[in-house]
């Protein structure tokens, strides 16, 4: 069972609630093999869509998610709402509840913001991506993926490559990975690597070559292109020449070693398509497994004694 | 009226009196202090020889087993009055004061309109006289608009009953005119109070830049972004021989810098506000949008060099930086909600702790909350304020170490509830509370 209502973040959950979640999810994924992918288990209840942000695989796999266990969803996105007419979070928020929803999935620019209607609301909060700080079912899927793919996580070494500085899929990631047991490298530029993330207990490299010898997975991240120019690097060129993954520079990593990327990608910029269309890619594999996952959280929320 | 404040410990930093002794107030003025070995106080005559005026016009207040202090001095205060009433009037924020044992708090321009002018000035000045609990000293802007731009009328300012000058919140980015603005100020004699932060290198930042805002995806404020204008601001003040006093000292290479610049002589002097000794920002934890505060709380490191700033005389004063702000305000994504803590309330609790850690004795606390800022602001010619001698303001906070009071922040009298000190306990809050002979008692 899980603790607690909401799943905020990988921070709040505890190992044994993770592997709880990733065994649920393994169920699920059974579900979707099937010929007939629907399950009435949470039929009658009610999810709705909250996003402060453009998305559209997020969301998109969230609401198919809810579909599959028979659970009725609504997008509210906010372009049609009246946050652009003054609406307060918390008013908009209490305003979806009322609508009757079970589950409040919510994706805003700020940290912090499912915390705070986690503690407004009765409907369980889900996080689907706070600002720079957690996209705890981006990471819970990510692990699934490892964990399908090669059996462990336990004494993996696991190299996140990218901005890692607002990148909440890699703060995530570094929670649930170490928390799961495996080694965390980062590697980028140090303008996109905080220098206190060692305190989270990883290793950080700003040598692509360095930090990619003998990894069994690569979590490559999206460079977002307003960062260019910024002062955070001078120009995606130059970027894709020293963080790039090129074949040469992933032939460092185990032979056996699989690359991952939360999408969407920039090809050429921080991958090469030889790498994210070659047969070590789980990109794709990522996405589906998204959806069990996700019908695992809201299964195991639904569960949840108040 | 004649008041008589009869056996209470009193401290008088600037008169060196620490001890149990008599105070006898006349029309709102001190007229005489008595302390042990001295007899009590000789009552003044009223009328041909019909004693002191019969007993109607005689308050006594038996302060035995009290600390009886001069009133307290906040140099940096927000009423939100004019402007933002939603959040503070003149009325409410003086109400919150005397509350808090302060007599005299001086409120920063950033109301709408800004400060910037005499009209404004006056306007503070004579709603204070009207409605106000106790003294009200306007502090205007430096700056026109508080743009940064170009100096404001500070003599028309000074003449109205300013006291200081400041673009609170802001510094003054552009380095030539900052130096105009200490070398200009110089003809009225006021201080020049910064707001020291590099807004280039804060930009956008929430908290304290550490592994705590990585952590919780806020984005960090480094404390350079304070240091860097400490520096420069030393530096114009070395440049210029103008007065300078930097509000709200947060972070440990501040203190450094400020007692190195002491050291050769600079005239510069410091506050610092409870917040940044009593808390870190841990306090954030949970996205708690009551411990946003600009400059950010610190790290543990800084709680410790901000004590030792004050225990050492680095840090002169403390002052509450109080900001309320509506409940809505807060209630919001922690990058949106204002940032500021409603401090006038808990700021003499929350300092008598340092009492108690043995960093200041009772006097030096009276002289970071009274003589000092009265020295700064020059308020012990005008008043006088920040002392007890005969002929100042009667102006006087009496406390009780004994009584223990617990913070609730909904209980606040001021209208910003906005406290990281909720469910608190703390001692020494005052019982009584003396304005210019008004007095103010609580159970």
């Amino acid at each position: 069972m899980l603790k607690k209502k909401d799943l905020l973040g990988i921070k709040e959950l505890s190992l044994e609630e993770i592997n709880l979640i990733l065994d649920t999810a393994a169920g699920f994924k059974d579900v979707l093999g099937r010929d007939i992918k629907k399950v009435p288990t949470l039929r009658g209840k009610t999810a709705i869509n909250l996003f402060f942000e453009p998305s559209t695989r997020t969301r998109t796999s969230f609401e198919l998610a809810a579909k599959r266990l028979s659970t009725d969803v609504i997008n509210f996105s906010v372009p049609m709402s009246s946050v652009v007419k003054g609406e307060s979070l918390i008013d908009t928020a209490l305003t979806v509840q009322a609508l009757g929803a079970d589950f409040i999935i919510i994706r805003h620019p700020s940290s912090g913001v499912p915390h705070l209607l986690a503690k407004k609301l009765r409907a369980s909060v889900i996080n689907a991506g706070d600002g720079t700080n957690e996209h705890p079912t981006q990471a819970l899927l990510d692990a699934f993926t490892i964990r399908e793919k090669k059996g462990r996580i336990e004494g993996l070494e696991i190299a996140i490559v990218g901005d890692i500085t607002h990148s909440r899929v890699a703060k995530s990631n570094i929670y649930s990975l170490t928390k799961l047991g495996s080694k965390v490298r980062l590697i980028g530029p140090p303008t996109l690597i905080p220098k206190e993330i060692e305190g989270t207990g990883v290793t950080v490299f700003h040598n692509m070559e360095e930090g990619l010898k003998g990894v069994d997975v690569v979590m490559m991240l999206r460079i977002q292109m307003e960062r260019q120019g910024k002062g955070f690097f001078p120009s995606t060129e130059e970027y894709f020449k020293n963080w790039g993954l090129t074949p040469e520079r992933f032939s460092l990593a185990k032979e056996d070693a699989i690359v991952m990327h939360p999408g969407p990608m920039n090809r050429g910029i921080e991958i090469t398509s030889e790498i994210a269309d070659g047969p070590r890619s789980v990109i794709l594999e990522q996405v589906t497994n998204g959806l069990a996952v996700r019908m695992a959280v809201m299964y195991l929320l639904a569960g949840v004694r108040r | 009226m004649i008041i008589l404040v009869k056996n209470g410990h009193i401290i008088d930093p600037s008169q060196g009196i620490d001890g149990v002794g008599d105070i006898l107030i006349e029309d709102g003025k001190i007229k005489e202090v008595r302390t042990q070995n001295t007899p009590t106080p000789t009552l003044p005559h009223r009328g041909g020889g019909q004693g002191w005026g019969g007993d109607s016009e005689l308050r006594t207040i038996d302060a035995k087993g009290l600390y009886v202090l001069p009133g307290l001095i906040d140099m940096h205060t927000h009423l939100r009055e004019p402007g933002f009433e939603y959040k503070e009037t003149i009325n409410t924020g003086t109400t919150a004061a005397v509350r808090g044992g302060f007599t005299t708090v001086c409120c920063m321009p950033n109301t709408y309109p800004v400060n910037d002018n005499a009209s404004v000035t006056e306007f503070i000045i004579r709603k204070a006289a009207q409605e106000g609990l106790c003294t009200v000293l306007p502090i205007g802007v430096i700056t026109k608009g508080q743009k940064g731009e170009e100096l404001a009328e500070m003599g028309a300012m000074r003449d109205e009953g300013c006291v200081a000058f400041s673009d609170d919140g802001y510094p003054v980015t552009n380095s030539l005119l900052m130096r105009r603005a200490l070398e200009y100020s110089k003809a009225f004699s006021v201080p020049i109070i910064s707001h020291c932060e590099d807004l280039t290198l804060s930009e956008g930042g929430v908290m304290n830049e550490g592994l705590l805002s990585v952590t919780l995806g806020l984005k960090g404020i480094p404390a350079e972004a304070e240091m860097i204008m400490v520096y420069r601001d030393i530096s114009l003040a070395e440049l210029t021989g103008g007065r300078l006093h930097i509000a709200h000292v947060s972070t440990e290479g501040s203190v450094r810098l400020i007692r190195d610049a002491k050291k050769r002589g600079v005239d510069v002097t410091a506050e610092t506000c409870p917040h940044y000794f009593s808390i870190t920002e841990d306090a954030v934890t949970g996205y708690n949008t009551n411990a946003k505060v600009n400059p950010p709380l610190g790290a543990k490191r800084d709680v410790e060099a901000i004590k030792e700033g004050l225990r050492d005389g680095t840090i002169d004063v403390i002052a509450t930086d109080h900001a309320p702000h509506h409940i809505d305000e807060k209630l919001q994504e922690f990058d949106k909600a204002p940032s500021g803590i409603s401090g006038l309330e808990t700021a003499l609790g929350l300092s008598m702790k340092l009492v108690d850690e043995g960093i200041l004795t009772i006097s030096q606390l009276v002289e970071k909350m009274a003589l000092n800022p009265a020295r700064i602001l020059n308020l012990l010619v005008t008043g006088p304020k920040g002392t007890l001698k005969p002929g100042a303001d009667a102006d006087i906070t009496i406390i009780d170490m004994k009584k223990e009071v617990k913070i609730e922040a909904a209980k606040l009298t001021s209208k910003g509830k906005n406290t990281p000190f909720d469910g608190w306990v703390l001692k020494g809050m005052p019982v009584v509370t003396i304005s210019k002979g008004r007095i103010y008692e609580w159970q």
